[in-house]
């Protein structure tokens, strides 16, 4: 029922996602700069000014927005122009689409309705995570494809080779999770990381699949190209699938890079840590193991768990960053090897024993 | 025949097997993370300690913010060259030619002028370097008897819009102080007395 409340509550959730996960990546491509610097003893870019002011060299993120959108762009000689046009566009798009069923809080109640802080509140958000990082796959290989480019188009094709290897052991991951929670909407598996494990641990997924985690990380990073897994990318070693790109196309895919960490670092958060809940905190206050209690009004409570959330993916941007400035790249025979030789059995073994574990302990 | 010596590696002996916990890569990839994680935290904390006050921290970074700090340059850095003067003043310069005689590149003109006092018989009438043709060898710092000629101004941001703004003439060339003196300098302080 298309009520007044229901469609303000839409276009304020999805204001609220686009505006965190596009300043969010504006931050990231920033902290990486910043965070590769400090973890090699340098400073980073510090020399953007505005009224003198440098700030820590925050003003380079609007310096490159401006960079990307005043260089040539050129489109190569090719008879697909339509296609190269549009693969930056269909990569974004999708990245983007896929936080429409990341809840950020549990719900807020206004004048009689109750509106969960998640853009769509759909009973089958898994299915459709799945679904976009499938069709992701298009904005690459439409890249390479009409690049009219031998080099491009190889690229392409072993990005695409790439992602949906990478894209099994994701499916077979989260078939693990869905076992454990018996649902596949997001919001029923974060509310149900709520309670308590052995009394004092919050029951968050970690505790429940630790394997499932480190498999879920790894494909995780693998599938978004990320370092150790950018072959496709290759910055100076290797012919990327965007080589004929300049100017705000390319600026298109090095932004699909971030939104897509953001996007697996949302997906750890809400699967594995918990999404937006806070350890100990209940909808009345604080309840802690050891008998005390805290009570707060339920505003309180909904922005320490907006913030939880925050928090959660940002540390988790913060741990990719590190992995892609510490580890040195996978070959592509080694990364394909990684993929259907190893992870692929790893998360086989893991839904099976998941499930015997689940049929013995319920 | 000629002999030839050819260096053997045995391959075998550069490739060994991979232990059980190297192969699966995890264990590896934490000995690696913990590397950068403390450099990351060892860093960090020492660029907060320095950005609230406490200067005495060790920096937490190897950059020289250039240009507000140049980097220290080696004591036998032969850079800018400059004119000594005598306690009165005067150019230590007795336009002997020595300089202008070894310089390799060709680029010292001397013209010599007469002086009364007869232990100095000559001083320079102009001195020009052509800082576009020097090749900074140093030749003629070895080669003046009468240390008048130095290459330790620690300036090396020499760049012009012309050609002719590069000839330094003898006033610019005794204006020029050591390395010490012109530590503290903007670096583009030199620019004021090379645009045209």
């Amino acid at each position: 029922m298309l009520t007044t409340i229901a469609i303000s509550a839409a276009i304020a959730t999805s204001i609220f996602v686009v505006l965190f996960v596009l300043s969010l990546a504006g931050i990231l491509t920033w902290v990486e700069r910043k965070q590769s610097a400090i973890m090699q003893d340098r400073i980073g870019a510090n020399r953007a000014k505005i009224f003198g002011l440098r700030l820590w060299g925050l003003f380079h993120i609007i310096a490159d927005a401006v960079k990307m959108f005043t260089k040539e762009d050129f489109i190569p000689n090719t008879q697909h122009r339509f296609l190269f046009s549009i693969a930056p566009v269909l990569s974004i798009f999708f990245a983007l689409l896929t936080f429409a069923v990341i809840p950020f809080g549990n719900q807020i109640t206004i004048g009689g309705h109750s509106i969960p802080l998640q853009v769509a509140n759909l009973n089958v958000g898994i299915l459709y995570i799945f679904a976009m990082m499938s069709v992701a796959v298009y904005g690459v290989v439409l890249a390479g494809w009409s690049s009219n480019n031998n080099y491009a188009l190889l690229g392409g094709i072993r990005a695409t080779a790439q992602m949906i290897s990478y894209e099994i052991t994701i499916g077979l991951t989260l078939v693990g999770v869905i076992m454990i929670y018996q649902s596949l909407s997001l919001m029923e598996i974060v509310r149900a990381q709520g309670g308590l494990l052995f009394g004092f641990l919050p029951a968050w997924g970690i505790f429940y699949q630790p394997v499932g985690f480190i498999l879920f990380l790894v494909a995780g990073i693998a599938e978004t190209k990320r370092i150790p897994f950018d072959i496709p990318e290759g910055e100076s070693e290797i012919i990327g699938f965007f080589l004929e790109y300049s100017s705000m196309k390319f600026g298109m895919f090095m932004f699909t890079d971030f939104i897509e960490t953001i996007l697996i670092s949302s997906l750890l958060t809400t699967f594995f840590f918990g999404g937006w809940q806070v350890p100990y905190l209940a909808d009345a206050g604080f309840v802690f193991p050891w008998g005390s209690s805290w009570d707060m009004s339920i505003w309180v409570v909904e922005g320490l768990r907006v913030i939880s959330f925050i928090v959660k993916v940002c540390f988790f941007c913060w741990l990719l960053m590190l992995i892609r400035w510490t580890l040195p790249r996978f070959r592509f025979d080694q990364l394909m090897n990684l993929g259907w030789k190893v992870l692929l059995p790893l998360s086989l073994v893991n839904t099976l024993v998941t499930a015997g574990l689940v049929l013995w302990l319920s | 025949m000629i002999a030839r010596t050819v260096n053997v590696v045995n391959v075998s002996e550069r490739r060994r097997t991979l232990t059980f916990l190297e192969r699966i890569y995890l264990p590896e990839v934490m000995r690696g993370l913990r590397v950068t994680v403390r450099h990351f935290c060892v860093n960090l904390w020492r660029h907060t300690l320095r950005a609230i006050g406490m200067k005495s921290v060790q920096p937490g970074a190897v950059t020289f913010q250039y240009p507000e700090v140049r980097r220290p340059a080696g004591e036998r850095l032969r850079s800018l060259h400059r004119l000594t003067q005598r306690p009165d003043g005067t150019p230590r310069c007795v336009a002997c030619m020595m300089c202008e005689t070894v310089c390799p590149a060709f680029c010292i003109e001397i013209v010599a002028d007469e002086v009364p006092d007869p232990n100095i018989e000559k001083r320079p009438k102009s001195f020009d370097i052509d800082i576009g043709r020097c090749v900074f060898c140093g030749y003629c710092v070895e080669a003046c008897p009468e240390d008048a000629i130095r290459m330790d101004t620690g300036i090396t941001e020499i760049g012009s819009y012309s050609r002719r703004a590069m000839v330094l003439d003898i006033d610019t060339l005794l204006a020029l102080k050591s390395a010490e003196e012109n530590a503290g300098k903007p670096v583009d302080f030199l620019q004021k007395l090379l645009v045209s």
